[in-house]
């Protein structure tokens, strides 16, 4: 054996000790820090199950707050005013969202799929607060009282970009094949959007809504300025009025929306900051609520578009 | 290879000539400022099969694409020239390219069936054409995928997604899909280049099949797969200027067996590209 082979093999032997080691710290080094990472999140998971599961009961669900004192209540107004925010915003942001996806998908390089890709990156790195100052100052103000039709238009505007960026790449990812397929059937532009590409880009297309709303749920400083927040919130009472009064089914809606509501974030940020320990409890409790609202939703919808997809695929 | 020239030049003396279904005359295509086709004169003959053969870029599937206007979809991509169909030009600009498409229909290089279910996509078409009566959509997909040697395989799983079928499959159910609004021409752009030899053997059968009833433009990079199916053969090149033109057409059997050009000769019998 030459000499230069000798050392070769020496060294061999070292180097691989030594990259075992490397290899056996990085290792440990990485999976520490993951579980360093995960720390906080199972602590606040387990923190508001522990404080605010011993709050909540069926009371919790189906009552007005109480007065200050007054033992029991529920958070009923919240629950049903973050409902209505929500489909609200649901309703102003995903159809304009989506059609200005399909325009930046199809027509990314005009000026104006320019401007919308670099506008929507705007949005979405403005501050919450900002967006529901901009609500007050549009509806509330000229409408002279605060509504929940101000904080679902409020959240919409939040939800815009995640909306439109989500559908955007997921139309992107429709092979483009699939349109050939279908405009060389004979199938005009908007038929084969709307028959080919969409449906084949819907799952995708719903998960970005729902990572969108989820997110837009847990939003409270755009509420704070436009819903503003409302303990008798109660929409059994507002229709049960209503039909007393005969109002159309359109009058009583707007009337649903045309007031101040409530809603979780609102409430828990409200209940959090008093000095009594039942409002703080209960604060922990909607904190709770807030967490599995956003759960559910988010589990449901992974559910239902695996279940989608896999008959799809057949 | 010796064999299948032979079955050839058997199929042409059975066939004999029929007239022209699309003539290229003097046909430029240009990508914004690049020129990728170049003085393309072609006639495709009706009911037979003619195959477009040439080394890759060398503008094949330009010049299919030219026939039902795909070319249109490519920003930037212009024409000029005339194509006939039936004696019509269908390069004017007054020309409805949706009733281009329905008389010129297209099978691609990979089987990309909608994510719909196999009626849905042999329907697609036809309800595009306002077909929307239940019965007269079943005897269409029936037939459709009778003709596409599909419906044994696929009868009793119609309601199933197009993905869920093989890849040959999935190619006939492109041509059943194609079928279905009745097309008088079918251009097959590499249709079994993304499949198993028993599935290309499969469609290569149903080619020779639907040839009874239309007119077929294959493009294929199998030289053995053109000798096998085609009637008439063109070869295609790229010239100096990196454009696209054609250099020879003519029987298959006469490409294959006594070239006039010498770079045919050369590409047939695989001394290069």
């Amino acid at each position: 054996m030459s000499h230069f082979s000798e050392l070769m093999n020496h060294n061999r032997v070292t180097r691989t000790r030594q990259r075992k080691a490397a290899n056996t710290i990085m290792i440990t080094l990485t999976g520490l820090v993951t579980a360093l990472a995960l720390v906080p999140l199972f602590w606040i998971i387990g923190y508001v199950v522990i404080r605010g599961g011993k709050s909540i009961n069926l009371d919790f669900f189906i009552h007005l707050p109480t007065p200050m004192g007054v033992a029991g209540g529920g958070v009923l107004s919240a629950i049903e005013g973050t409902l209505v925010v929500m489909l609200l915003a649901a309703i102003f942001a995903i159809p304009p969202g989506v059609l200005a996806a399909f325009y930046a998908a199809r027509y990314p390089n005009t000026p104006l799929g320019v401007a919308l890709r670099f506008s929507t990156d705007v949005l979405s790195g403005i501050p919450s607060i900002v967006v529901g100052l901009f609500g007050y100052a549009v509806i509330v103000v000229p409408m002279k009282h605060y509504s929940g039709l101000a904080g679902g238009a409020a959240l919409a505007v939040l939800m815009l970009p995640t909306i439109i960026r989500t559908t955007e790449e997921m139309l992107k990812l429709v092979p483009h094949t699939l349109r050939e397929a279908s405009l060389g059937l004979g199938a005009p532009e908007w038929k084969t959007s709307l028959s080919v590409v969409f449906p084949a880009a819907i799952n995708g297309i719903l998960t970005g809504f729902l990572l969108a709303l989820a997110r837009a749920t847990g939003e409270t400083a755009p509420l704070l300025m436009t819903s503003l927040g409302n303990e008798r919130f109660d929409i059994g009472q507002i229709i049960r009025s209503g039909i007393q009064s005969h109002l159309s089914v359109f009058q009583i809606i707007w009337k649903i929306i045309n007031q101040p509501v409530d809603s979780l974030p609102l409430a828990l940020w409200k209940y959090a900051q008093q000095p009594y320990p039942e409002r703080v409890n209960l604060a922990w409790a909607v904190a709770l609520v807030l967490m599995l609202f956003v759960l559910i939703v988010n589990i449901t919808a992974r559910v239902w578009i695996q279940n989608r997809t896999q008959r799809m695929k057949g | 290879m010796k064999m299948e020239v032979a079955d050839s030049v058997f199929q042409i003396a059975m066939v004999g000539e029929t007239p022209a279904k699309v003539e290229v005359k003097n046909l430029a295509v240009y990508y914004g400022r690049f020129r990728a086709l170049n003085e393309i004169d072609l006639t495709v003959h009706e009911k037979r099969i003619t195959a477009i053969i040439g080394p890759s870029g060398c503008g094949k599937s330009t010049l299919l694409r030219s026939f039902n206007r795909m070319n249109d979809l490519t920003p930037g991509c212009r024409m000029e020239g005339e194509i006939h169909l039936d004696g019509e030009n269908i390069l004017l600009p007054s020309v409805d390219v949706v009733s281009v498409r329905q008389r010129v229909g297209m099978v691609f290089q990979r089987p990309n069936p909608f994510p719909k279910s196999i009626f849905d996509n042999v329907a697609y078409g036809p309800r595009l054409y306002g077909i929307h009566h239940k019965a007269d959509l079943e005897g269409i997909v029936e037939t459709s995928l009778k003709a596409s040697a599909l419906w044994n395989e696929v009868k009793d799983k119609l309601n199933q997604s197009g993905l869920s079928i093989s890849g040959g499959q999935q190619q006939r159910l492109c041509i059943a899909r194609a079928l279905a609004v009745e097309p008088e021409v079918i251009l097959m752009d590499e249709p079994a280049s993304a499949l198993d030899p028993i599935s290309t053997l499969k469609i290569e059968e149903l080619m020779q099949d639907l040839k009874k009833k239309y007119t077929i433009v294959i493009v294929t990079h199998n030289m053995q797969q053109a000798a096998r199916v085609s009637d008439y053969t063109a070869m295609m090149m790229i010239d100096d200027a990196r454009a696209g033109h054609l250099i020879e057409f003519d029987a298959t059997n006469t490409i294959f067996t006594r070239p006039k050009d010498k770079r045919t000769e050369d590409y047939v019998t695989g001394r290069f590209g």
